[in-house]
């Protein structure tokens, strides 16, 4: 190739890309001003590592969380400390088929934290959703409906002024027993957890959706689609909808956090799944009477439930940030 | 304002009866016997009229009216005689605790006093500590110091009271040992020594609570000072001369005040919710323990109680922090 074939060549493609500069698209702003906050991309990150530890670790990890040994095995494997106790203690009960140790029963501490982190999480994201379509439905109803406002809205109060943490503890030992009769132990708890947190936290959601409804009803597009006889459904879903994701996607944030919070309470209280079916919260409760003795049992699940929280508080913040474009253009 | 005031206030009184009802029918509703600790041996007309004696006997409209009476009606009255030695609610049922068989509220008295002591101090400690947080943070706006803050009152949202709970018995008590794990509630405050110990029993609980409100708190402060430092009246009064401080300290701290206070008297209920969590984990037996032992126990009178003395502090508050708003600005007009 000759250089001025190359010249020309590159001539052309500069040319090109001068023309052919696409226009920004929408989600190519908001992943660049998301990515400028330092904080919500470590968030981000962090919590994509726990999920995919939670979710991956029990396949790879060789112990399993349920396996209680019996016998000489039982005296031998339980209590091990954490591997990293040999540095300031050379004496202590370890071994590097246990990285966490064992607790008081023989049972793997890091297979339980896994374990128990597959339900927080689970339970989390189900509240989570559970509120985010409560909230986005009486938000945009109130918002869009004019003569459902006022009830609706008054419905937010009454639910805003209830003593929600002592009515989710009471609700959590009356129903126990029949839901876990109809479903199962497990299932049934789980279900009444997720139930539980989901009713008593879709207020914040439905407020904000409502708001920016208000504001998206009177303007010119939604004003158009009713012309040309698009039903007040179709508006909803096609035009009002897409419009308020961004509120609604980082209440989803923030309404993971509030719920693993919130069921870690329960389950630290006692109120939550039973003791075999370890939750972080229940692990950090089990955990409480020894932990002069073995300190690191408790602050495990303690700093997971933390971490995960935290990550996804900045993740929240972050989201909010990039997707408000009043923010994103500075 | 006085009308709007009033307004709110008779407004409170459906939104509160909504609320028992709520309550009621959430206890009502529930599947779950209050004889089903009683032994098989005990003969069912025995058990139907062990069920009589606790009230259980009436349809469940007449019995919320008894409970609404005996609340409403009859305990104000007791406190009346209580204080001025009268005897209005001479022979009058009060509402009475299936535990203890003594009057509710007299037991929501006696724990009063610790949950308060607690909270209160916990309260004003984060109030003292975040204020002055949130106002430098934001005139140094990006500085490490806000930088810090911003990341101590991450800290702060995301750890449940729970694990810091926890964490600071782990590190003070048991490896420091400084402070006593467990809240001793018989503790008399006489003499100084009592009262150093009074105070070492709580410091853990009062800053596990703080860190908390602290946290929020310092948040609100920054974000309502941050409004105020670029406003006009700002610049005029730098323009006529002002000292700094008198600029930041009176002129815009008054005014970023305003959301500020109201957001502390809305806080207010939640934290007793918070203090049951607190309350456990340091063994204060406070009312959010008082509300624990009683839903382990079944004690439904009690737990209708307490579940409904917290809404009436939320909504208290929430009238307090609406009139605080219209008092403090005077561009909000309720009329």
């Amino acid at each position: 190739m000759t250089d001025a074939a190359k010249d020309t060549k590159l001539e052309h493609s500069s040319a090109q890309t001068e023309l052919a500069a696409p226009p920004r698209s929408q989600w190519r702003d908001i992943w660049d001003q998301f990515k400028s906050h330092r904080g919500a991309l470590f968030g981000s990150c962090l919590f994509f590592v726990i999920v995919l530890g939670v979710v991956i670790g029990p396949f790879v990890y060789w112990n399993d969380a349920t396996f209680v040994p019996t016998g000489r095995d039982f005296i031998t494997l339980r209590d091990m400390r954490p591997i990293y106790h040999g540095l300031w203690d050379g004496s202590a009960k370890m071994d590097w088929a246990y990285p966490l140790g064992t607790d008081n029963l023989g049972r793997d501490t890091l297979a339980r934290l896994m374990f128990g982190g597959r339900v927080s999480l689970a339970v989390g994201m189900a509240a989570m959703i559970l509120a985010l379509l409560l909230g986005s439905l009486i938000g945009v109803m109130a918002g869009y409906f004019k003569k459902l406002d006022g009830l609706l809205m008054r419905l937010t109060d009454l639910f805003l002024a209830l003593p929600l943490l002592p009515m989710i503890l009471v609700a959590a030992v009356l129903f126990r027993e029949s839901l876990s009769k109809a479903i199962g132990p497990e299932g049934g708890v789980f279900v009444l957890i997720v139930c539980l947190i989901g009713i008593t936290s879709w207020m914040p959601t439905a407020r904000i959706v409502r708001g920016d409804v208000l504001a998206i009803k009177e303007r010119e597009f939604v004003l158009a689609a009713r012309s040309i006889g698009t039903k007040p459904g179709n508006i909803i879903t096609r035009h009002i909808l897409p419009n308020v994701m961004s509120p609604i996607m980082v209440s989803a944030t923030l309404g993971i956090a509030t719920a693993i919070i919130t069921e870690s309470a329960l389950s630290f209280l006692g109120f939550g799944f039973p003791p075999d079916f370890p939750t972080w919260g229940r692990l950090l409760n089990d955990a409480v009477d020894r932990m002069t003795l073995f300190p690191e049992r408790v602050v495990w699940p303690g700093i997971l439930i933390s971490l995960t929280v935290l990550s996804v508080n900045y993740l929240g913040d972050g989201l909010r940030d990039a997707l408000d474009p009043r923010i994103r253009g500075r | 304002m006085l009308t709007f005031t009033v307004r709110r206030l008779i407004l409170a009184v459906p939104t509160l009866l909504f609320i028992s009802l709520v309550i009621f029918l959430l206890l009502e509703l529930a599947p779950g016997d209050p004889m089903a600790q009683v032994p098989l041996t005990v003969p069912p007309e025995v058990k139907e009229k062990m069920r009589q004696a606790l009230g259980l006997g009436e349809p469940a409209p007449i019995r919320f009216w008894k409970w609404l009476v005996q609340f409403f009606w009859i305990e104000p009255q007791v406190l009346v005689d209580h204080i001025f030695g009268t005897s209005f609610s001479q022979g009058d049922l009060r509402v009475i605790s299936w535990q203890t068989r003594s009057p509710v509220m007299d037991i929501v008295v006696q724990r009063l006093p610790q949950t308060l002591s607690v909270v209160g101090t916990a309260y004003i400690v984060a109030i003292l500590i975040a204020l002055p947080i949130g106002i430098y943070s934001a005139y140094r706006q990006y500085s490490w110091f806000d930088q810090l803050g911003t990341f101590v009152s991450m800290v702060g949202f995301s750890v449940p009271p729970f694990f810091s709970g926890v964490l600071v018995i782990v590190i003070f008590s048991v490896q420091l040992g400084w402070f006593p794990s467990i809240y001793d509630t018989t503790l008399k405050v006489t003499d100084w020594d009592s009262f150093v110990k009074q105070l070492q029993q709580m410091v853990m609980p009062v800053m596990v609570l703080a860190l908390q409100i602290t946290a929020q708190l310092s948040r609100f402060m920054r974000a309502s000072m941050l409004d105020n430092l670029n406003q006009d009246y700002v610049r005029t009064a730098r323009a006529k001369g002002i000292g700094e401080y008198t600029v930041v300290m009176v002129h815009v701290l008054r005014n970023s005040m305003i959301p500020v206070v109201t957001v502390i008297a809305l806080g207010i209920p939640s934290i007793f919710g918070g203090a049951i969590i607190t309350e456990q984990v340091f063994k204060v037996n406070g009312i959010g323990q008082l509300l624990i032992g009683a839903i382990q126990a079944n004690d439904l009178p009690m737990v209708q109680t307490l579940t409904f003395i917290f809404a009436v502090l939320i909504v208290l508050f929430n009238l307090i922090a609406d009139v605080l708003y219209g008092i403090l600005d005077p561009r909000i007009r309720y009329d």
